[in-house]
């Protein structure tokens, strides 16, 4: 044994048995810790556990398709993909967001933006931060799984509309909800969802859109889906049809053309709305993804007002349109007497005021007017004494009842009530009395009335319909659709329906170019200033002051199944430019009527069941009317075929 | 002399305890890989683990005193080692650490670990006084101070630290005055602080410890790095709960979100799967493992046994300390394993060579 190993057994028992509290100190430390995560903080780290390991993924409810009255797809959805941005670790995205910009080309800016727009979210929802995944994004999201776990592709449901802005006003479009929208939803709706946001789109938003599901997946450490856990099924939206032939609209896109103005065909005794057209109109396609605030302020502020539904919202004065409210108003109060004539030498004058008469095609005046030669020559001067002997409050009476100055209860957002002035009006709006002159101009559809194109098409088919008014509306099974009745005389009836049939079928009547053989097709023209004749010849002949043109036609001269209502915005004279459009879409009515009891279309109906369309394949059931709605688009908007 | 001692005259309770602990280990090594590409791993353990007892039954039959004799000798061999690593070894995930010994990859610096027990019990039997001049102290330091220093450089901060307790404990049990104590710990605490003040740690720590003590501190700030990784670990001991959420079935531990859960967060695996009631055992295990160290230790025929089993008391006893500290969050990152559950080789022969010591002074205990 070695020399310094003596037999040296003093141990320090003392401070071993120290050392051996140490250890036992030491191990029950460590167990407190155990214990305070184990047991009292439990709960929340099985809740961190289960986030860490399971991953939500809305499952987006595709919205209910639009088809028309005979089944036809009008609007659908097709499948796209957007890229969400999981929240649960906040410090982690702020760590992220310049590699995720730069990979999928957003802007920081932008990406801080959407994010501040979320914050009242809960952490755990994600948010959509590009609706429109390119293959490359896909790309970038797929191979940075690992080191950027926080980039998901979401399947949505993108909507698609017919091309060119095709019946565009009244189906709308969705687009992101607004955060008042949020707000205003009780947790229904998250940023980036989409919500129907004007016309159909949005007054049947709740029909329409669906309930988004949820998948529940497993992932691993570095964000690879390893399992799968229950999902919650998306529902999806109602699909809804509506009242609208898609022939006649088409018919009515193609033949109001690239004029301004609107186009609206009704049914009067059902309300139904066949055709709606307001141009210009905006390709819901182009914004149905996101548009930008700078696309969005330059449709905003286009002259054009594209996003004007003019069919409900264009409140312009009537003009000669209104001398049916007068004539009824007339015959009914018989003030003055049926017996009344005027003689028109193309002027008038009251209070010491010269009004002028528009003489169609004639360079003096109408000579001595009764009351169907007025309306069918649509004499003002005729007019202008009337009004003066009625006075403004039985117009007012007259015209409100007709259903002018409301609004016709469309169900559509946004519908305007256009204007019937009165006593009572100028003094509530204005703080003064009426001038009797006033009355003169609104005898003729000018001054203060304004009336959009579908209160006219209502009232006029309401007075052809012996004073029935059916609520107008677009859906298809609209459930209590509201009938309004204004007891008119049935003479009275005649005599104005005689007469908007004459306005087309009389020698002189002002919409004689517009005949159709074998079909009773009445109606009445306007044209209506939109400025004074004085300040006219004072600016001179610009096209900016030439006059809108309307007509309302309807079919057949006594309770009309269709009634049409145009207006060209400067387009001139009414039956010149508005009448055609009614004409072409009476026709092409009664032409598919006309086949249709012929039995030639049968074939055709049975291919556009909306059953065998849904069931199927979407893209080829809507492919008929892409095809044959092509050469209208080209005719309209040849530059909308140059790829941008 | 007598023969030399028979096989009952080993610690059969020691290896009990041992053994049920390598079980441990080698379940939640199965289940921590199975499912994944590292499938298989629990019998490369438990190979390990025969080569480790037949390590430490060979090791114990070699007087210990002859052993003691050879110290000089031994702490050449461990610091030329250290410097060759550092000349030639491979560096493996980082760092300098590895020589390749047979075909597999051995940590010189494990096998140090053993040398500087050796050597300190060899220098702390020699003092003949029951108070530790301040001298003696300084030697000793010197003495530890060397290695420390080489295997700081590869770097490997955690073995590093494992030698301090062999000197904090040799130097206590050698009878450290107070006045020195207090030196001691001031000198502790200053290192310890300045290694947590970045003006100062940022001359004497490298990048990537400096970014585990910040991560440590701030692990919110770090999702990804260290920060995540000790979150990550608390998240799965936590969610375990009291009952645990049964074999193969914790989630963080088989989705890969515990950071190497076979080996430095084995406790963390271990914790999630089997609740505080594993807990419970496994920390009872390594109680009673070290308590039976001290026994040992107290029942040592003399003070250079003593020295022996209280610095591999030492050592086990910080690896478990620091380990399971850090995988409840007390702790920044070390990389430092727990004894015989974590997978790893060169470890599991560190703990049963020195185990293999103890055996070695055990079974001496009555031979005069």
């Amino acid at each position: 044994m070695s020399y310094w190993f003596g037999n040296d057994n003093r141990l320090p028992q003392q401070r071993l048995a120290i050392v051996s509290y140490v250890i036992v100190g030491m191990v029950g430390v460590l167990l407190i810790g155990f214990w305070k995560l184990q047991v009292i903080d439990s709960d929340k780290f099985l809740q961190w556990a289960e986030r860490n390991r399971v991953r939500s993924i809305p499952v987006i409810a595709p919205r209910g398709r639009m088809l028309d009255r005979d089944g036809r797809v009008l609007v659908d959805n097709y499948p796209s993909f957007s890229v969400l941005l999981l929240r649960d670790d906040p410090a982690q995205v702020e760590k992220n967001l310049p590699a995720i910009s730069e990979g999928l080309g957003i802007s920081l800016q932008d990406l801080k933006e959407q994010l501040q727009n979320s914050r009242n979210l809960k952490n755990f929802q994600p948010i959509v931060i590009k609706p429109e995944a390119s293959k490359a994004d896909v790309a970038f999201i797929e191979s940075h799984r690992s080191d950027i776990p926080l980039l998901e592709m979401l399947m949505v449901h993108r909507r698609r509309y017919l091309p060119g802005g095709f019946m565009s006003h009244a189906s709308g479009y969705v687009g992101e909800v607004s955060e008042q929208q949020i707000e205003a939803s009780n947790g229904r709706f998250r940023p980036g969802d989409f919500v129907g946001k004007s016309g159909i789109e949005r007054q049947y938003n709740d029909l329409l859109q669906g309930t988004d599901g949820m998948r529940r997946v497993v992932v691993n450490s570095v964000g690879k889906e390893v399992d799968h856990l229950p999902t919650q099924e998306a529902i999806p939206g109602k699909q809804i049809q509506l009242t609208i032939d898609y022939d006649l609209q088409q018919v009515a896109e193609q033949a109001l053309s690239t004029r301004e103005g609107a186009v609206v065909a009704l049914d009067p005794r059902s309300g139904e709305i066949l055709a709606m057209v307001s141009h210009p109109a905006p390709d819901p396609n182009d914004f149905a993804i996101r548009v930008s605030n700078e696309e969005w302020k330059q449709l905003n502020d286009d002259p054009a007002t594209p996003l004007l539904n003019r069919a409900i919202q264009a409140q312009l004065a009537p003009g000669s349109v209104f001398k049916i409210i007068m004539a009824t108003a007339m015959l009914e109060d018989k003030v003055p007497p049926l017996s009344f004539t005027a003689y028109c030498p193309a002027y008038a004058v009251f209070y010491g005021r010269q009004f002028k008469c528009h003489v169609f095609g004639k360079t003096s005046g109408h000579g001595v007017v009764d009351l169907h030669k007025a309306i069918i020559e649509s004499c003002d001067v005729f007019f202008y004494n009337v009004g003066q002997r009625l006075g403004i409050d039985r117009i007012s009476y007259y015209a409100s009842h007709m259903g002018l100055g409301r609004r016709t209860g469309i169900d559509l957002p946004s519908e305007e009530t256009g204007l019937v002035p009165s006593e009572e009006w100028v003094q509530r709006v204005f703080h003064r009395r009426w001038y009797p002159g006033e009355t003169i101009s609104v005898a003729i559809g000018q001054g203060a009335v304004t009336a959009t194109p579908l209160q006219l098409a209502y009232a006029i088919g309401g007075v052809a319909m012996g004073g029935v008014y059916k609520q107008p509306h677009l859906l298809k099974d609209a459930p209590n659709v509201r009938e309004e009745r204004f007891s008119i005389s049935e003479s009275t009836v005649e005599k104005v329906t005689d007469a908007m049939y004459g306005v087309v079928n009389e020698a002189h009547g002002t919409g004689g170019a517009l005949k159709l053989t074998g079909v009773d097709f009445s109606g009445k023209s306007g044209t209506a200033q939109i400025i004074n004749y004085d300040l006219r010849s004072r600016l001179g002949k610009n096209k900016q002051f030439k006059d809108n043109s309307w007509f309302v036609g309807y079919a057949p001269r006594r309770t009309p199944e269709i009634v049409v209502s145009v207006l060209v915005q400067a387009g001139g004279h009414g039956s010149e430019a508005a009448g055609p459009v009614v004409r072409d879409v009476v026709k092409a009515y009664y032409d598919k009527k006309m086949k249709k009891t012929d039995g030639t279309v049968t074939a055709e109906n049975k291919e556009t069941k909306p059953r065998d369309l849904s069931s199927a394949a979407p893209a080829a059931a809507i492919q008929p009317p892409l095809n044959t709605r092509g050469a209208a688009v080209a005719l309209r908007e040849p530059q909308s075929e140059d790829p941008r | 002399m007598k023969e030399a001692p028979g096989t009952r005259d080993y610690d059969w309770w020691l290896l009990a305890i041992l053994a049920t602990i390598c079980a441990l280990g080698v379940i939640e090594i199965y289940s921590a890989t199975h499912g994944s590409s590292l499938a298989g791993m629990h019998m490369k353990q438990i190979r390990w683990l025969a080569i480790g007892f037949i390590a430490m039954f060979a090791l114990s039959r070699l007087d210990y005193h002859l052993i003691l004799d050879q110290a000089p000798i031994l702490y050449l061999v461990g610091v030329t080692a250290l410097v060759a690593v550092l000349l030639v070894g491979r560096t493996r995930f980082g760092a300098k650490r590895w020589i390749p010994v047979l075909g597999e990859f051995l940590q010189v610096s494990e096998l140090v670990k053993l040398i500087i027990i050796i050597v300190l019990a060899r220098f702390f039997a020699e003092v003949r006084s029951d108070e530790l001049s301040l001298r003696d102290l300084i030697k000793a330091g010197l003495l530890v101070g060397l290695p420390l220093a080489l295997i700081l450089k590869q770097p490997d901060l955690g073995t590093a630290l494992v030698l301090v307790p062999l000197l904090v404990v040799g130097a206590y049990l050698a009878g450290l005055q107070w006045q020195h104590t207090a030196i001691f710990s001031l000198a502790g605490i200053l290192l310890i602080g300045s290694v947590f003040y970045p003006p100062v740690s940022r001359h004497i720590l490298k990048p990537y410890q400096r970014e585990r003590i910040t991560s440590f501190l701030h692990p919110e700030d770090d999702a990804k790095g260290s920060g995540y990784q000790l979150l990550q670990s608390e998240i799965a001991v936590g969610s375990g709960g009291f009952w645990g959420k049964g074999f193969g079935k914790g989630s963080q531990n088989q989705l890969g979100y515990i950071p190497v859960r076979y080996s430095d967060f084995i406790m963390s695996a271990w914790a999630e799967e089997q609740g505080f009631k594993g807990v419970l055992l496994a920390l009872g295990l390594y109680m009673a493992l070290l308590l039976r160290l001290v026994q040992n230790a107290q029942r040592a025929k003399d003070r250079a046994g003593m020295f022996l089993v209280m610095g591999v008391a030492a050592a086990l006893g910080f690896h478990v300390l620091v380990n399971v500290a850090m995988v409840i969050g007390y702790m920044p990152v070390t990389g430092i394993p727990l004894p015989l559950m974590s997978y790893g080789g060169s470890a599991t022969l560190f703990v049963f060579l020195a185990i293999g010591l103890v055996m070695n002074v055990r079974i001496r205990r009555f031979v005069n």
